[in-house]
């Protein structure tokens, strides 16, 4: 889930990090007034969550009031990747001496929260991660323990810091550390994180994304932030299809449907959730599948949740074939997954042999889910079987 | 209707047994036994059969009264 700008610098100046002097405008006469009122130049910034290649043309720079209006005209007046700007931020323009580039996100191959830094700020850090790896520096932190200063004194000399900057550089890295893990965010960047004439440092930009699943717990936050519960906030509108799966969710509340999203693929998927529905998702793209959707269960729900989802899947045009595979659980009962899938496929007019190209869902009532399976012509298997050589049979059953 | 589970009921028995009735509408927990025509009988949600859990909880509260069937081993 992403934030405006203009939001994610409300939360970085909450928090003690420099940003320039401001204000949100929403119609070109505000961005004149605004203007007026920071004095000399100013930038100028369309609020868009996702520009897409568009990107470079969301910022403009203005001289003056007049200036700033036309520019606010232009940026309210045009789409960024197929998307209105919501208000134009407005910011006085300051002079630095040096720009520098921060992020805090999660190293997944670590498995680790990241600190990740350059002198080199303004260009896009992994790019420069590929072409000049010298200049960005990395550290990590406890995944258990708070944030650590030190961690973050460490990075901040391996900028070339000394004295007062490095001590300026230790705070800013740190409360970027501490913004990242309090509000359950998966990355905080401040791109240009410029240093001024006098030392010190002003985010002149800032990407936020926040954990979906955290979302309710930041209900406060996000409440100050003026973030509306309605607000998605995803790379893209939820379809019919996303909407009709978070229902089914909503209108039961035995267990977990979702997330369920869509793609445009042929192989519908039900599968367990948490990292056994990534691993799944992953196993069936890798043995040449094309997954029509990403429709995740878990926490035992209903039969007639599951008979709800599995119409939802099939019923999507293009989809021919189903497969149910999931990690070993022990919290979602396979004899009842087995039931619904199979009443969703039977209330739908199909055979559920023929549609239904592997169940594998290892777990609590399995035996009981085989005797099911078993009646109905269904291809199982156990633990013994990997998702991975579960995702190979059905994609095999499928075609490619 | 359902596909997997059938629930028995000797209305009888159920009829004879003082509480009986109510006792297994609360227990069961996913509402297979609904208020039947009198305060000592129930009536079977065909709707939410296919829901049981096998938890046994109603078989025990009267092993003459009620049967649950597991139709996938017939
Ligand atoms: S076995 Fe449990 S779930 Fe099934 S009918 Fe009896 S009480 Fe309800």
């Amino acid at each position: 889930m992403r934030f405006y700008e203009s939001e994610a610098k409300q939360l970085l100046e909450k928090h003690g990090i420099g940003v320039p002097p401001r204000v949100v405008a929403k119609t070109p006469s505000e961005a004149e007034k605004a203007a007026s009122e920071l004095g000399g130049s100013v930038v100028l910034k369309a609020q868009v969550l996702f520009p897409g290649s568009d990107k470079a043309a969301t910022t403009k720079t203005a001289d003056n009031p007049a200036g700033a209006k036309a520019a606010a005209e232009e940026l309210l007046g045009r789409k960024f990747g197929g998307h209105a700007a919501r208000a134009v931020l407005v910011e006085k323009k300051l002079a630095s001496a040096k720009v520098f580039c921060v992020r805090a996100t999660y190293d997944g191959i670590a498995k680790k929260p990241a600190l990740i830094a350059s002198d080199l700020g303004g260009t896009d850090l992994d790019d420069l991660a590929d072409e000049q790896p010298d200049h960005v520096k990395r550290r990590h932190l406890s995944a258990l323990l708070p944030p650590s200063t030190y961690r973050s004194k460490e990075l901040a000399k391996d900028l070339g810091l000394t004295g007062s900057a490095l001590n300026r550089m230790t705070g800013v890295v740190h409360r970027l550390a501490g913004i990242l893990l309090d509000y359950d965010l998966t990355v905080v960047e401040v791109n240009s994180l410029a240093m001024t004439e006098d030392g010190k440092l002003i985010a002149l930009d800032c990407h936020m994304d926040m954990e979906i699943e955290g979302r309710a717990r930041q209900g406060k936050i996000l409440a100050e932030l003026g973030v509306d519960e309605s607000e998605a906030r995803l790379p893209r509108e939820p379809t019919e299809f996303d909407l009709a799966g978070a229902k089914i969710d909503h209108d039961d509340p035995r267990g977990v449907a979702g997330p369920i999203v869509e793609f445009g693929g042929n192989i519908g998927l039900v599968i367990g959730a948490g990292g056994g529905s990534l691993t799944t998702f992953d196993a069936v793209k890798k043995r040449g599948g094309d997954p029509a959707n990403y429709a995740a269960i878990g926490g035992n729900p209903s039969v007639k949740k599951c008979q709800a989802l599995t119409k939802l899947v099939l019923g999507k045009e293009g989809v021919e074939k189903i497969a149910v595979i999931s990690n070993v659980v022990s919290n979602t009962r396979a004899d009842l997954l087995a039931r619904g899938v199979i009443k969703g496929v039977i209330e739908l007019g199909l055979e559920p042999s023929e549609v239904i190209t592997i169940f594998r869902a290892p777990g609590a009532w399995e035996a009981d889910a085989f005797k099911i399976l078993k009646k109905y012509g269904v291809e199982f298997c156990d633990r013994s079987v990997s998702i991975s050589e579960a995702a190979k049979r059905a994609v095999e059953k499928i075609g490619r | 209707m359902a596909m997997f589970i059938r629930v028995d009921v000797d209305a009888g028995v159920v009829k004879k047994t003082a509480g009986l009735a109510k006792k297994l509408i609360e227990i069961c927990p996913v509402k297979i036994f609904g208020p039947g025509a009198d305060a000592d009988s129930v009536e079977v949600v065909e709707d939410n059969v296919d829901e049981c859990t096998l938890c046994d909880l109603c078989t025990k509260a009267s092993p003459d009264g009620v049967k649950v069937v597991k139709l996938y081993e017939e």
